[in-house]
């Protein structure tokens, strides 16, 4: 009697838990299953992304560097614009972590990366059709709250005591940079936390949690307002090549070719141009 | 009246003894309807863990062991979920009394809510808690300016939102064993007059014990395994922020062979702690 109501409050929890697993499955069956349907008509794969938009159909499921967030959800919507059979689906995360996914089976048509080194891991396992094509660099830069209260100018002043510092986890290409950076300036960091994405290291700049972040200049400039960016000098040595690829095993191979060459072409250039992004 | 009653210590087993009808000593037939859904539950609830064994490098395990992180990240998620399990029972079983006794408005509202850090997503916990306790948070700022306290990327911080994600299951476990227990004893408490206080030290917390018992380990177990809330208020740093959990999640995207290894000792030290908490306070259960 005593134990029943501990024992129905669990069950609640995992009856809800389970609740949420069939939503999901029920979404990743969803969006295989339209990705499968379109990939059955590969007549249309030589037509020509740029002219025949009707030939295109499904889903295109986006694994892309958290750092693209911003420049590829609006890519996104102009492809599907130029595309109105096609709906882009995107994961953006930490890439080491969808490098991960990928390798072990995640059904995604298009990766793109923000290092080389992630990429590898899904090039070496054999996942990619083809070579990846670097298709912009990005610099890290120092992100401080507006104004820049701590007075941070130069990598060595986040060694100071008293200043809070956040950086990406080693795994993490942002995480990379940071680390040749330091390598760089002869300068060793030791942050509060070491986040697993770029944008997490950011939002605890933002929340104002921590003084100053290792982050990317684009995600400096993607925050508007909310932070401010502080240049260094070392940040020339540290820079991350970002690669794109088709996916061998893509369920929508056809359009995820056609979303590959959208980002590279004038248009992609110029969405990612605005955004902060260098040519490679 | 002084508040000695020294006599007052009704044991468990005899608070209960009229409640309980007599057990079912013949075997019951089991429905077909009942079994196949429970056996497949069965399945769904091993089949993972049946996963991790197969995929085990038994050879890499004392390796993984002898790293120093690991044994850090299992040092300080014993101790962080530990002490989170403590806050919980000094704050959760006045509370658990609060709401099974007492008698005030909004009682329900007040239920509801506390029942919400378990349907929240703790990473959304994690949020609220940076909102609240953060540098710039509602009361994080005072503590922050007054007394240069920040709760953010501290061990601290880990307890503190471990125990925000175990403390309703305390709550709740605690409140149901006190509804359960017969308000005759305390009554009888009153009336041979005992205080408030010593009636709930001598009579009711004796009552729900194994209750209490029972909410702690579950909390610990919580506690033990939280992740979402703890990445985001804490952060993530070897030795004072990164539990298991997180070396967890963070050795998947390098070495996934690692995160299996590290997966298996924290499943195989839990289960070892319940296990022995089990046979000592749950047997009456």
């Amino acid at each position: 009697m005593i134990m029943t109501f501990a024992l129905r409050a669990s069950r609640t929890a995992s009856a809800l838990a389970l609740a949420g697993a069939v939503v999901l499955a029920a979404a990743a069956g969803c969006s295989s299953g339209s990705g499968s349907g379109s990939g059955g008509a590969p007549a249309a794969a030589s037509s020509g992304a740029a002219s025949s938009a009707a030939a295109l159909s499904g889903t295109v499921t986006v694994f892309a560097a958290a750092s693209l967030t911003g420049t590829f959800t609006k890519l996104g919507k102009d492809f599907e614009a130029a595309h109105p059979g096609v709906t882009v689906k995107f994961n953006f995360g930490g890439s080491d972590s969808l490098a991960a996914g990928i390798v072990s089976g995640a059904p995604a048509d298009v990766f793109a990366a923000a290092s080389t080194t992630t990429m590898n891991t899904v090039t070496k396992a054999g996942d990619a059709a083809g070579t990846p094509t670097v298709f912009v660099k990005n610099q890290l830069e120092i992100a401080v709250p507006p104004g820049d209260p701590k007075g941070i100018k130069t990598l060595s002043d986040l060694t100071k005591p008293g200043i809070k510092v956040a950086l990406c986890a080693t795994t993490v290409p942002c995480g990379a940079a940071a680390v040749k950076a330091e390598a760089a300036g002869d300068v060793k960091i030791t942050p509060v936390t070491l986040e697993t994405d770029v944008k997490a290291a950011l939002t605890k700049v933002e929340l104002g949690e921590v003084d100053a972040a290792l982050v990317y200049q684009t995600d400096v400039k993607a925050a508007g307002g909310k932070v401010q960016g502080v240049d260094f000098t070392e940040a020339a040595k540290a820079i991350n090549t970002y690669p794109i690829v088709v996916l061998k095993d893509a369920p929508n191979a056809t359009a995820a070719q056609a979303f590959v060459a959208f980002v590279l072409s004038a248009h992609g250039r110029d969405v990612l141009d605005a955004a902060g992004f260098q040519n490679p | 009246m002084p508040g000695r009653t020294p006599s007052l210590r009704p044991r468990t087993g005899r608070a209960e003894g009229p409640r309980r009808g007599p057990s079912p000593t013949a075997t019951r037939r089991v429905p077909l309807a009942l079994l196949l859904p429970a056996l497949l539950g069965v399945v769904f609830l091993t089949l993972p863990l049946i996963g991790l064994l197969v995929r085990t490098p038994w050879s890499d395990l004392t390796a993984q062991l002898r790293g120093t992180q690991v044994l850090q990240a299992l040092r300080l998620s014993l101790i962080t979920a530990s002490l989170a399990t403590a806050l919980s029972l000094v704050l959760g079983v006045p509370l658990a009394w609060l709401l099974a006794r007492a008698r005030f408005p909004g009682r329900r509202l007040l239920r509801a809510l506390i029942t919400v850090p378990l349907v929240l997503p703790p990473v959304v916990g994690g949020v609220a808690l940076l909102l609240a306790l953060g540098r710039r948070g509602i009361l994080g700022q005072y503590l922050d300016s007054w007394f240069g306290i920040t709760l953010p990327f501290t061990t601290a911080g880990v307890v503190l939102a471990e125990a925000f994600v175990a403390m309703p299951f305390l709550v709740l476990s605690v409140e149901g064993a006190l509804r359960a227990a017969d308000p005759r004893f305390e009554d009888a408490a009153a009336t041979l007059g005992a205080s408030g206080w010593t009636t709930f030290r001598r009579v009711t917390l004796p009552l729900i014990a194994p209750g209490v018992a029972a909410g702690a380990v579950l909390a610990w177990a919580r506690a033990l395994g939280e992740f979402g809330a703890t990445i985001t208020f804490a952060g993530n740093f070897p030795g004072t922020t990164q539990t298991m959990p997180l070396a967890v999640y963070l050795a998947l995207q390098d070495d996934p062979q690692a995160a299996i290894v590290l997966s298996l000792i924290l499943l195989a030290v839990s289960i070892t702690v319940l296990a022995a908490l089990r046979e000592r306070w749950m047997t009456t259960a």
